[in-house]
């Protein structure tokens, strides 16, 4: 997990076991707690397939971020991958997404900016 | 269990799945599979979501049990076929079983109605008391 | 003259004048050919042939589908594909096995035994050739389903329109297949183009049934998962009828009657995304 500004940038990189996409989700929420992170980007270019448990997840974890007062944004879905979600009727329940981390960054700045004006 | 499983018939790989760990070397195997056979990236990615699907449903709703994949001929075409089989409780009602959003452990009950949209024939024997099994194929296109 | 003796008296009759038949049997296939298969390269294929089908009732009797018969199916086999890849009809490529059975024919003096034994060979290159049209349409299938493949990549080009936008303009019939190849396409060239708007212009399309509407929508769905936008440009008035007669829900998918009304409504998309607030980026 990386900090980039007030961003978090996690990389999933491995084929991922139940278990760790538990222990990645509570990790999450802890990091941006302890860093007053106001955005979250999670990368999963390198991810291969997505089932329903790790889609779960990221709407989850998009849930418990916007509750901590953070925005995910998970970017470098692959085609197949998109593909595959739709015909196994998962929808990520409106978690933000960009075509490439520097897309998804630019994402979380915009709304930084907006911030004060909406005061 | 009764009734024959339509089992690859050329030699088959079988794989325990009684942990999470498991479910991770099934889905690598079926991939592995579904590359020999030279399946599309998106039917390959189709098949391995819905194994994993089904092998963790194997797992959590099973008890655990045990999945055989391999390669199928037919009519000239080539396709992987993985069986998932538990000895577990069963399924007492098929239809609402494959109803999308019913679930009966938590999950978000895409698990069987997904796994079968992602793959081209799949079959699902049930006895309650008896356990389950759940075959899934897809050929190459 | 026992039914076990009729493959052995076969052998005798076609060794003793294995040199005039076979001539005979490459003359009476060339005619057909007229020409378009060189004389030696016919003679070569159809000699083989004659000796692996010798070879063949030797060892295996009139079981043509035995092994002995190996070699035989094989030079059929290589022989029909050939036929057919250089278009050759069905006629003229089973003409070729099945001429054998004229140079072979009994004349008045054979005797009983030796018609007999006719009657035994002549099925069994019935049954030859038989296969070699079998492996024939086989081979037919496969061009066509290889050109059919050849077809579908040159009818569905993805094309960057500008900077941030792709488009794919489809034309003619759709079909489930072929829809989902392009939309695997468009979506693999958002990635490559790192464009996040994509058009889908159907103005070339002349009607859309259920199952290729629904490809159309998922591929929308899909398309957004990754991060990107799509527009649906140049329904006609019969699809868009289509479309809400069929009950499917277009929901909110922004639609454009024109490539270009698409084209600008990606571009002022595109550019408040990047661009708000305040000034450019």
């Amino acid at each position: 997990m990386l900090k980039i500004g007030d961003v978090l940038l996690v990389s999933i990189q491995v084929e991922l076991e139940d278990q760790v996409v538990l222990e990645l989700q509570d990790d999450l929420a802890a990091r941006i707690v302890d860093s007053g992170a106001s955005g979250v980007v999670i990368d999963i270019t390198a991810v291969e397939i997505v089932d329903s448990f790790v889609g779960r997840m990221l709407a989850t974890t998009a849930a418990i971020s916007r509750m901590l007062d953070a925005q995910t944004v998970v970017v470098g879905m692959r085609p197949a991958v998109a593909i595959t979600l739709v015909e196994l009727g998962l929808s990520l329940g409106g978690v933000r997404t960009a075509l490439t981390l520097e897309k998804g960054l630019e994402i979380l700045a915009r709304r930084d900016d907006s911030r004060p004006a909406q005061l | 269990m009764s009734g024959l499983a339509p089992v690859p018939d050329a030699e088959h790989e079988s794989v325990p799945i009684g942990s999470n760990d498991d479910v991770v070397r099934a889905r690598q195997l079926v991939r592995a599979l579904a590359q020999q056979c030279k399946l599309s990236l998106v039917d390959q990615t189709k098949l391995v979501t819905a194994a994993s699907e089904l092998a963790r449903n194997t797992l959590v709703y099973g008890g655990g049990g045990v999945m055989r994949v391999g390669l199928v001929r037919r009519d000239g075409r080539v396709g992987v076929t993985a069986v998932f089989e538990d000895s577990g409780p069963g399924i007492p009602d098929v239809d609402q079983a494959l109803t999308d959003g019913w679930t009966s452990g938590g999950g978000l009950g895409l698990g069987l109605s997904g796994a079968r949209r992602l793959v081209d024939d799949f079959t699902l024997q049930t006895e309650v008391g008896g356990g389950t099994q759940v075959a899934v194929t897809k050929w190459a296109r | 003259m026992t039914e076990q003796d009729i493959p052995a008296r076969l052998v005798e009759l076609l060794t003793a004048e294995q040199e005039s038949l076979g001539a005979a049997w490459v003359e009476a296939v060339s005619r057909t050919l007229r020409g378009r298969i060189s004389l030696a390269e016919l003679d070569r294929e159809l000699r083989e042939l004659y000796a692996a089908l010798v070879e063949g009732l030797r060892g295996g009797g009139l079981d043509w589908r035995g092994d002995a018969f190996g070699e035989v199916r094989a030079l059929l086999a290589e022989l029909s594909r050939t036929r057919a890849r250089q278009g050759f009809t069905p006629t003229e490529t089973a003409t070729s096995v099945l001429a054998g059975k004229d140079v072979l024919a009994p004349s008045e003096d054979t005797s009983a035994g030796d018609v007999r034994a006719y009657l035994h060979l002549s099925k069994l290159i019935d049954a030859l050739g038989l296969f070699t049209l079998e492996v024939y349409a086989k081979t037919r299938e496969e061009i066509i389903s290889a050109q059919a493949e050849q077809l579908m990549e040159l009818s569905t080009p993805v094309v960057k329109l500008w900077e941030g936008v792709v488009a794919v303009p489809l034309v003619g019939t759709l079909d489930s297949a072929r829809t989902q190849v392009v939309m695997e396409k468009l979506l693999q060239a958002l990635v490559d183009t790192g464009s996040d708007q994509a058009i889908i212009d159907i103005t070339g399309v002349p009607a859309v049934d259920t199952e290729v509407a629904q490809h159309l929508l998922k591929t929308v769905v899909a398309a957004r998962l990754m991060g990107a936008e799509c527009i649906i440009s140049g329904i006609r008035p019969q699809i868009a009828q289509t479309i809400v007669a069929l009950g499917i829900q277009f929901g909110d998918i922004v639609t454009k009657s024109s490539l270009a009304d698409a084209l600008k409504h990606a571009l002022r998309r595109g550019d408040a995304a990047v661009v708000r607030p305040g000034g450019r980026a």
